[in-house]
């Protein structure tokens, strides 16, 4: 049954009895055409729009958790489509357009808000290399908005524009970014790849993948092994380990990225704010939190919390930026695990075995990626053939020198 | 966390600056083919677990030190000069 304001009404005068679990909870059949390995936000996309998109059934999103409790659920919520190079910029593009028809695609909401995204800027050269991802995002069909300082102040009144370190010069307006609500997104692709008969199988762990031949044959999990024509892994935070399954090394090392929320406080930060020369962002959520996080602690780690310096750095930052939010406290926070690659940019390719396809290196960028990475994906494994607006997300590029180093700062894992 | 810093002791995370994992220690010959490079530069095994990899004591001693610790727990095992490690890695 659909989920609709009228529903919700008639819910009410009855006693909410009539809401139903929105999944149902398989055991793993023998054998699938197609697995999915790892039941986040892009695993979960995948398998829907292999339903959707492409008329395949026989499915299974194998999770080694439950559904949503990885990266999906552990990251800033952000969604933007503010992408300077060819091959992110229409791939970024085509998913913040899915973004836009997203709930009424899931029938779920999904409190997608386009409150828009400012990214500071503090120098002239800084400006300049603004207005330049401003055109190429407007080239892109996207929106952009390059304000002076009393442009910024009119909508971010707070910030101490006259910090010594970075004094605060303008910004980068992109009207159409915003925040989404991180565990619906998980919650309506899953709904909706179930309602379309996708097995979503959870505390489901694959241990091991299974080749004959060159050829992928199935998965090998802690709930027995099971056959597949296709295998695809979308596990980011742990490709490295689940590749070398298929005897793989990737160009990923894992890192972490820490995040915070505070207390709920009254409406006071209407955008996302971007500070990107004091490693801090900030937006605050519908419940009130302030939600904000920097860089990563840029060493490989794969313990899903920080450590004590990053979290230190991200809150200086966010005094200098706005000392107004000292009194906030903090009520938790956390750290998600994310594939770092030599170029900042993600993987969506054919693995060198036969049938078995990689979704990978999201970087700390992957959450806005989430329909489109699961379009791409699908279109992948269901023709053989990369998405247009994919196509440059290959896995040999690094090999080849066809790097996507958006922000120009080289190979190294933990630079991006 | 504290690296043990073989000249200074244990010390602040704060005080190093991270490069990558131990693979930069081998490097490939000038004329090695592109996989090569790939391998040294790009490909890693990514361990959740006992790693190596390259601190740089860059607020201390300057030393480069091939530190053995734990991705998952954050534990440093040991940590040892660089250049008392045989050219191409330990």
């Amino acid at each position: 049954m659909g989920f609709s304001g009228f529903r919700v009404f008639r819910e009410g005068l009855r006693g909410n009895r009539g809401w139903a679990r929105q999944w149902r909870d398989p055991e793993p059949k023998p054998a699938y055409d197609i697995v999915i390995v790892g039941g986040g936000g892009h695993g979960l996309a995948s398998a829907y729009y292999l339903a959707r998109n492409h008329g395949l059934g026989n499915i299974a999103v194998l999770e080694k958790g439950y559904l949503g409790g990885g990266n999906v659920g552990r990251n800033t919520t952000i969604v933007r489509a503010n992408y300077f190079l060819p091959g992110n910029s229409e791939f970024y593009s085509h998913s913040l357009k899915l973004w836009e028809g997203l709930e009424r695609e899931l029938n779920y909401n999904v409190m997608h808000s386009q409150r828009g995204i400012i990214n500071l800027f503090h120098s002239d050269g800084q400006r300049d290399a603004f207005a330049r991802r401003g055109n190429a995002m407007i080239n892109q069909g996207d929106d952009a908005v390059l304000l002076d300082r009393e442009g910024v102040r009119a909508h971010v009144p707070y910030l101490d524009f006259e910090q010594t370190r970075f004094p605060i010069h303008g910004g980068l307006l992109h009207p159409r970014g915003g925040t989404a609500r991180h565990d619906a997104v998980a919650w309506g692709f899953a709904r909706r790849a179930d309602r379309r008969g996708v097995d979503l199988i959870q505390n489901c762990e694959v241990t091991g993948i299974d080749i004959v031949g060159g050829r992928v044959t199935g998965v090998q999990t802690t709930r027995g092994a099971i056959r597949a024509g296709k295998v695809g892994v979308v596990v980011a935070g742990r490709s490295g380990q689940v590749a070398a399954m298929a005897g793989l090394r990737l160009p990923v090392e894992s890192h972490v990225l820490q995040a915070f929320v505070t207390e709920g406080l009254k409406p006071v930060i209407n955008q996302v704010v971007t500070y990107g020369m004091g490693h801090f962002y900030i937006s605050q959520s519908d419940k009130g939190g302030l939600v904000f996080g920097g860089d990563l602690d840029f060493h490989a780690s794969y313990a899903a919390r920080g450590n004590l310096p990053a979290a230190e750095h991200v809150m200086e930052a966010g005094m200098t930026l706005m000392p107004m939010i000292g009194k906030a406290r903090v009520l938790r926070s956390w750290g998600g695990i994310v594939d770092m690659t030599p170029d900042g940019s993600p993987i969506i390719d054919k693995a060198p075995v036969e049938g078995l396809f990689l979704n990978c290196g999201w970087n700390y960028g992957g959450f806005k990626a989430v329909p489109a990475s699961g379009w791409a994906m699908a279109h992948l494994m269901a023709t053989g053939q990369p998405h247009a607006t994919a196509e440059r997300f290959r896995l040999d590029r690094f090999t080849t020198g066809h790097l996507l180093d958006e922000e120009g700062t080289g190979s190294q894992h933990n630079l991006h | 966390m504290r690296i043990i810093c073989p000249l200074c002791g244990a010390r602040d995370r704060r005080e190093f600056t991270y490069l990558g994992h131990e693979a930069y220690l081998h490097r490939p010959a000038a004329d090695a083919p592109p996989e090569a490079w790939d391998e040294y530069l790009h490909l890693r095994d990514n361990p959740a677990g006992p790693t190596r990899d390259l601190w740089y004591h860059e607020m201390g001693c300057a030393a480069w030190l091939l530190v053995e610790r734990n991705t998952v727990t954050h534990e440093v095992l040991s940590a040892v000069l660089v250049h008392d490690v045989a050219e191409g890695g330990a």
